[in-house]
């Protein structure tokens, strides 16, 4: 018996806002703990929610880029539980109304046909602390700088099939929060998580299979390693006539396996209502419309508009926007120099060769528009070659430089001085006499030898059009 | 005639014209409590070294000529659910036996700012969930009236305090009665504001949607006098209203011509002390003599709103108390694992009464339950408002008791909680509603002991409360009489 395979993403991002959700304590990363808290995230006795209206504004945002429907009066819940993360025994989420329901986004399938997959809703909650193990390792220590900052959880319709309709949902989707500025969603850092359902029900059943949830997934790929793992895992099981547990497992990285986290998946009593400290989030039909037309260019309309204002091929557009940071990149060098295809080879070529061997992010990069533009007006001027300019951009990528300091510095401007040349050229000719027999044989080739010849004596800074034309005349036929 | 036995009005007056100091009044006050309080057991914690300090700085700032607000140098008492920075705020639990707030409540904020002295802390129902004080888990605070009987709760400390002459104002929350009850067993006066009136922020919380602090104090005018300083919007409570305060004490001596009054059918019901229904009738009576028109009213839903009540209540509650679980302050016992440490910390920590009403409210909400408690309380929440909205269509104030008999022995309905419960009866459909809810001294009972009538007006009309009490005060032919009926001999020995 053949099977289909019926996965949801719960997706966690946070919010990039400036201060936490419901008190003014900063939203960053901090290393030592409990640094960004006051008593309002504490929880201490008392105290009282405020909330954070920017949120809202990113949340709607969200929701809005995910086409969603937005509910004009929505308002907050309390989770209640206990454990020593949640400050307050409860988490304030939003249960019974989220801001978004009903939304969208279209993946390709693993044929490369688009597909729509649903999400049920997009909500507006707090994150929790964190729990720490004590060096000594007999006890536990809790880190509430995270608690109460902003989260919007994403929660698709069972609508994914493959692993790999999986990863590029979550592709996508992190593409779309980028662009929106709703989220950094840097899964590696936290700022993305995600948690997978996934069950098998024989195909052209109706009826769902009993799923498990995986959790502790650090990436993208591993999202997908750990549902094609958890697929052959629940196949075998199904294949045997056993039954899936409903259970919560843990993805180990290390031995690229899932692990049984908790037992029996029970459907907990989070005991929700209304919290009374604070007024529901009512929105007018205006401020929605304003903020559906603020919304940033997307992705896929910004490849289009490069293709057709900038004359870029279509592969060129996709690679350029594949991430907001690369787009907006790409825009800026065209403000100081204006040749999109040139601009578009040297970020997808030597810029992206760096990014990726520093491994640092295109926001975070000292090599800027203004680097980028000095760097290929130099080119076009003749004031160095393409290949010293590549030598040029990994000394400005690290240091910051101006690449045109760089080139004075290190002498690096190129000789297009004609009585210099020829002084050179003839030493070549002299001392390479059988390739100039060989070219003047027919063998055009050779020619590209000899130019190398004196690139290489002029430590690469000749003109190379410019010695190739003078070494023609040198040698070649009348 | 003691400074003591003065109203805070009175003081104010006598201070402005310089004919006292801050610093006699706080001695004649702080005399006062070394006198009675042993008896009447109302502090849990004094706080007279920084009152003192206060009394002295308004005295210093006074010779100099500097503009004070008319309560500096009067000194407070505050129920023990305000955070008091730096100093301890226990709830009148175990779990909080040692908790020091690190911040103030917003209320407290306001007492300081204009210089009046707090004098302390005082004792209540753990948590404020009580009506008689004895739910505290230090000691049982006792009625001025007869120390052989409650003070009423849960904000007894502060309404016996007034009533003892131990401080002229203080402050209690009432979260379904709790600041009226006790004033009304005391024989006092008690306002519990219009819902968001006063900010929240710094009150620890019982139900967040009933929870309100007011004022206790001997008349209308001081109750008047406090409000003005405790009200007002405040951006940390997202509950507070935005209105402007108006000048409350303004309203004292307004007349009452055309003013339309409402007697509640249900709150001179015939199972009430018949005394009581005589002096609530009485009173009524007195209204109608300075021009005001009676008329019988009837909130058809009250019925309902005790059960409503002791559903949404211990709903909100058993969330907002799942804060105390030894993680990061409070009480906090020994366990193996975290499961332990929060079953043992809550285990012991907390009461019988809060353990009650935490297992109410976790059973309301639970999922299969949802729908049949909360969810219907709420409805009939809904309803009680509508009741309220309605009868306020017809009358400017809706009057009747405050509860259906004077204070109740010691112990005697500590075993029962439902007894216990109906002891605030006619004092939780205003809490539903929101709206604000005055009780006023209305003579003797027989027995000697005080009642109260308790008059409710519109949200934010808190002014038209004040301006009938002032008009009875004036005009009653039994003026209630106060704290200097406490007679510590031949009320038996302690
Ligand atoms: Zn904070």
């Amino acid at each position: 018996m053949d099977y289909e395979v019926v996965i949801g993403l719960e997706v966690h991002v946070e919010l990039k806002t400036e201060s936490k959700l419901f008190c003014s304590c900063p939203n960053c990363f901090v290393p030592e703990p409990n640094v960004n808290t006051c008593p309002v995230c504490l929880g201490f006795p008392g105290t009282l929610p405020r909330l954070n209206r920017e949120a809202v504004k990113l949340a709607l945002t969200a929701s809005l880029a995910l086409n969603c429907r937005i509910a004009l009066r929505s308002w907050f819940d309390r989770k209640n539980y206990f454990y020593p993360d949640i400050p307050k025994g409860y988490q304030i989420s939003q249960f019974y109304e989220p801001i978004g329901s009903r939304g969208s986004l279209t993946i390709e399938d693993d044929l490369g046909r688009p597909k729509v997959i649903r999400i049920g809703r997009v909500h507006m909650e707090e994150d929790a602390g964190k729990l720490i193990h004590s060096p000594t390792g007999d006890a536990s220590l809790v880190d509430y700088n995270r608690a109460g900052v902003p989260l919007v959880e994403i929660v698709t319709e069972p609508d994914l099939r493959t692993p790999g309709d999986a990863r590029r949902y979550l592709e996508k989707l992190k593409i779309i929060l980028q662009y929106a500025g709703v989220s950094d969603c840097k899964m590696e850092e936290g700022s993305l998580r995600c948690d997978a359902n996934i069950s098998l029900r024989p195909s052209g059943s109706e009826t769902l299979g009993s799923k498990t949830e995986l959790k502790n997934m650090n990436s993208f790929k591993a999202v997908e390693k750990s549902l094609e793992h958890e697929i052959k895992r629940q196949r075998a099981i199904l294949k045997s006539g056993k039954e899936v547990i409903s259970q919560t497992l843990r993805w180990e990285e290390e031995s690229q396996k899932t692990i049984v986290m908790r037992g029996k998946l029970q459907a907990h009593d989070y005991r929700c209502f209304a919290d009374c400290d604070l007024a529901p989030i009512e929105l007018t039909a205006e401020e929605v419309e304003e903020a559906r037309a603020a919304l940033p260019e997307m992705a896929e309309a910004r490849a289009e508009r490069f293709v057709h204002d900038y004359k870029l091929p279509d592969y060129d557009a996709l690679m350029l926007t594949s991430s907001r940071g690369l787009a907006d990149y790409f825009e800026s060098c065209l403000e100081f120099y204006n040749n999109p295809k040139n601009v578009s080879n040297w970020i997808m070529g030597e810029l992206s060769a760096r990014l990726n061997s520093a491994g640092i992010e295109i926001e975070s990069c000292s090599f800027g528009p203004e680097h980028m533009a000095e760097l290929l007006r130099m080119i076009d001027e003749n004031l160095i070659s393409g290949k010293i300019a590549k030598d040029v951009l990994e000394k400005a990528f690290y240091s910051g430089k101006m690449p045109r300091r760089i080139v004075e510095e290190d002498g690096l401007l190129q000789i297009s001085d004609q009585s210099e040349l020829e002084g050179i050229i003839e030493k070549v000719i002299k001392e390479n006499p059988d390739s100039v027999g060989n070219y003047r044989r027919g063998k055009t080739k050779a020619i590209g030898f000899l130019v190398g010849q004196v690139m290489k004596e002029t430590r690469g800074k000749a003109n190379p059009k410019l010695v190739n034309e003078l070494l023609v005349k040198k040698i070649g036929f009348k | 005639m003691e400074l003591y036995q003065k109203t805070a009005a009175e003081l104010s007056r006598l201070l402005q014209d310089k004919e006292i100091t801050a610093v006699e009044v706080f001695n004649s006050f702080t005399e006062r409590i070394d006198e009675v309080d042993p008896h009447l057991k109302v502090f849990i914690t004094c706080t007279l070294d920084s009152a003192l300090e206060t009394a002295a700085a308004v005295d210093r700032r006074r010779m100099e000529n500097e503009e004070l607000h008319p309560l500096a140098g009067v000194p407070v008492a505050i129920k023990d659910n305000f955070c008091t920075e730096g100093i301890k705020t226990t709830c009148a639990s175990k779990m909080l036996e040692s908790y020091i707030p690190p911040y103030d409540a917003a209320v407290v904020e306001k007492l300081k700012r204009i210089g009046m002295p707090i004098l302390g802390k005082t004792n209540m129902d753990e948590f404020a969930m009580g009506s008689s004080t004895e739910n505290s888990a230090f000691f049982v605070t006792r009625n001025p009236w007869d120390l052989e009987r409650v003070p009423g709760g849960s904000s007894g400390g502060s309404a016996a305090a007034v009533a003892a002459g131990m401080v002229p104002l203080a402050l209690g929350s009432d979260t379904g009665g709790s600041i009226r009850q006790p004033a009304a067993l005391c024989g006092i006066t008690g306002l519990r504001p219009t819902y968001g009136r006063v900010s929240r922020y710094g009150l620890i919380a019982f139900a967040s949607s009933l929870d309100q602090i007011g004022p206790l104090a001997l008349n209308a005018l001081d109750c008047s006098l406090l409000l003005e300083v405790i009200a007002g919007y405040d951006q940390r409570d997202s509950t507070s209203l935005p209105h402007e305060v108006p000048q409350y004490s303004a309203a004292a001596g307004r007349e009452l011509e055309g003013v339309r009054i409402g007697l509640i059918e249900e709150n001179i019901s015939a199972n009430f002390d018949p005394e009581i229904k005589f002096a609530v009738l009485k009173m009524a009576a007195l209204l109608e003599e300075n021009g005001a028109r009676i008329t019988e009213v009837s909130l058809p839903h009250t019925d309902y709103g005790l059960s409503a009540y002791y559903l949404i209540a211990p709903s909100e509650a058993a969330s907002n108390l799942g804060r105390y679980d030894g993680v990061r302050y409070g009480y906090s016992a020994d366990g193996d694992n975290i499961i332990s440490l929060f079953s043992r910390t809550r285990g012991q920590g907390f009461g019988a009464e809060v353990k009650r009403r935490i297992m109410i409210g976790t059973y309301s909400l639970s999922a299969g339950y949802y729908d049949a408690y909360y969810l219907q309380a709420m409805k009939v929440r809904t309803l009680i408002r509508r009741d309220y909205e309605k009868a306020f269509q017809n009358f400017d104030i809706l009057v009747g008791a405050t509860t259906p008999t004077p204070a109740f022995k010691l112990g005697e309905k500590a075993d029962d909680p439902l007894k216990m419960y109906l002891s605030d009866v006619c004092n939780i459909t205003d809490a539903l509603a929101g709206v604000p809810s005055l009780s006023i001294p209305a003579g003797l009972h027989s027995s000697g002991l005080p009642m109260g009538m308790q008059l409710t007006a519109a949200p934010l009309n808190e002014g038209l409360l004040f301006q009938a009490a002032a008009v009875l005060e004036k005009c009653s032919d039994s003026p209630p009489q106060q704290r200097t009926a406490l007679n510590l001999t031949g009320r038996g020995e302690l």
